[in-house]
């Protein structure tokens, strides 16, 4: 069943658009990542072009994110504390990626940035991940040598700015939040992902929140960045498409139902570095696509009616 | 006064002595949320008040889309990975291009013939001063990139011809298609000079959900964006609500 896209304008498959949504739906909702990171280059993948791949994977992670939230409120794993605090740099990250996502579509260099700013991103954050669980994994598997990371003294505590968050029983200084906030809502302007994949490690490793509350905390902060950018996009590059947004979205909520209740089931650990897994996986696709001499060298990009 | 008449019926009648009559299977494409590309028949015949001249006559047939300004861009390596570099702008080149013509387009058109009527692909489009030296290569690979997804076709025994009167052929319209005039044209060549041309427009829009879609993005750019919101949410939150529903 072919559909006609009315912004991309392009016929594609609704069904394979339905699936695509389906399967990051499941992945969004097990590892609190909106799914994103792997939308954005499957619609490239399928010939959707980047600027309307990436605004309108913006828009289909509001929508995930949304299905998957409602889920840890019930279950009470969202911490709304540190959720503002996180979104107030998100909403600053995205105004200036959406800004920096213009000059760079001007010039060219777009599909550059995106997939060099993955390689980047995904590799540094797969790696970090997979060590630490698995190391996490061989010390739960030898109990004798058992260590408490409960009064670890971070850089968080030192900073000024304190803030009691109770949900993650944690009291520390609000800047590093801030500033995790900014570097994922940058990413989502660019990349047209949550940056779920690297604000769930940020806030294990850096902030020292526990594992529970981690995924609904950035499920919670997403929703906003991304409606954001959704918003932006729509207004300033006019590239979010609405039908293929819905098709996403249709098959993006089913999944994260299914996948919310997997999620639950796992370990945090084996949760991990399934997750960990994943987004090397990826980085190492679109490293192999950057090294390799491309097919066609050439490519066309249309600047408007003549 | 009778014989001014016909000595000018004289002299203007070698100049028309063949004309085109010429009709469409359809003059508008409505592209809807189904829409998957769209056959278009083209047909006519050769009016002729006086017999038919020496030589064979040849038509050829054209369907050309909007003119876009697009860039083509080459890709390097660069510190180990591949990277846009070089550019090259073209000022106009059709979204759509196909040409159906009764023999090989060499045969049938001369240079300067196509210089004239920009009838050949490399002809309808127009590149800018890049400065590069090999600045024809990129307009080659926008013809390929073009060619190779359908974009632009050549088919040179398109054209069906009878009788040396009555012609037709037909074009595949892809789904991809660029809203816009479509503009259609019917060259007689003998000799491999024009004698006659016809031209007619194909309207292709947009209908329905597609065209208030389209045309609200860029009307109400942050309602549109509002909207897509709250079909997000609303799609979210309901199938959150259904599942739990469907558990309890």
């Amino acid at each position: 069943m072919q559909i006609y896209l009315p912004i991309a304008e392009v016929s594609v498959n609704a069904l394979l658009l339905f699936g695509l949504g389906g399967i990051v739906g499941l992945l969004s909702g097990m590892f609190g990542v909106g799914g994103g990171f792997l939308i954005t280059p499957l619609l490239f993948f399928i010939g959707i072009p980047p600027t309307v791949a990436v605004a309108t994977g913006a828009n289909q992670v509001v929508a995930s994110s949304v299905s998957g939230v409602l889920a840890h409120i019930r279950r009470r794993t969202v911490d709304f504390r540190m959720g503002w605090v996180l979104l107030a740099g998100g909403l600053i990250g995205s105004g200036l990626g959406i800004w920096v996502f213009n000059i760079l579509s001007e010039m060219g260099q777009i599909d550059l940035t995106v997939q060099l700013s993955y390689v980047l991103f995904l590799g540094f954050v797969g790696l970090l991940m997979f060590q630490e669980s698995l190391r996490s994994i061989l010390r739960s598997r030898q109990p004798a040598r058992k260590i408490t990371r409960r009064h670890q003294h971070l850089l968080v505590h030192r900073l000024p700015l304190k803030m009691k968050f109770r949900t993650s029983g944690l009291y520390i200084s609000v800047i590093p939040p801030i500033l995790v906030g900014m570097l994922v809502g940058v990413l989502a302007a660019i990349m047209g992902v949550g940056g779920g994949f690297i604000m769930v490690p940020a806030m294990i490793y850096l902030l020292g929140m526990p594992t529970k509350v981690v995924i609904g905390t950035s499920l919670f902060q997403i929703i906003f960045v991304t409606a954001f950018t959704t918003v932006m996009h729509a207004v300033t590059n006019q590239s979010v498409d609405m039908m293929l947004a819905l098709l996403l979205i249709l098959g993006g909520v089913v999944g994260a139902q299914f996948g919310t209740q997997i999620g639950a089931k796992l370990k945090a650990e084996q949760l991990r570095i399934l997750l960990a897994l994943l987004v090397l996986g990826v980085c190492a696709l679109l490293a192999l696509d950057l090294l390799l001499r491309p097919g066609e060298l050439y490519s066309i990009s249309v600047e408007g009616r003549a | 006064m009778i014989r001014l008449l016909a000595l000018l019926i004289l002299f203007a009648a070698p100049l028309r002595a063949e004309e085109v009559v010429a009709g469409l299977s359809q003059t508008r494409i409505a592209i809807t949320a189904s829409f998957s590309g769209s056959d278009i028949l083209v047909f006519g015949a050769v009016k002729r008040d006086t017999p038919a001249p020496e030589g064979p006559l040849q038509v050829i047939i054209t369907l050309q889309g909007p003119p876009l300004a697009v860039t083509v861009r080459r890709k390097d390596k660069v510190a180990g990975i591949w990277v846009n570099t070089d550019a090259v702008g073209v000022s106009s080149s059709p979204s759509f291009y196909a040409i159906a013509a009764t023999a090989p387009l060499r045969e049938v058109l001369t240079e300067t013939e196509d210089l004239r009527h920009a009838v050949s692909i490399p002809r309808a489009i127009r590149a800018v001063g890049s400065g590069l030296e090999d600045a024809g290569v990129f307009t080659d690979a926008l013809i390929r990139i073009r060619t190779e997804e359908g974009s632009y076709t050549l088919d040179e025994t398109g054209v069906e011809l009878a009788e040396e009167t009555l012609f037709r052929t037909r074009f595949e319209m892809p789904a991809n298609l660029t809203e816009g005039a479509y503009r259609t044209r019917i060259l007689l060549t003998r000799g491999g000079t024009v004698v006659d041309s016809h031209e007619t427009m194909i309207d292709v829009r947009k209908v329905g959900l597609e065209r208030w879609l389209f045309a609200l993005s860029r009307e109400q750019p942050l309602i549109y964006g509002l909207l897509s919101l709250v079909l997000a949410v609303v799609a979210g939150w309901s199938a959150s609500a259904l599942f739990r529903y469907i558990r309890s």
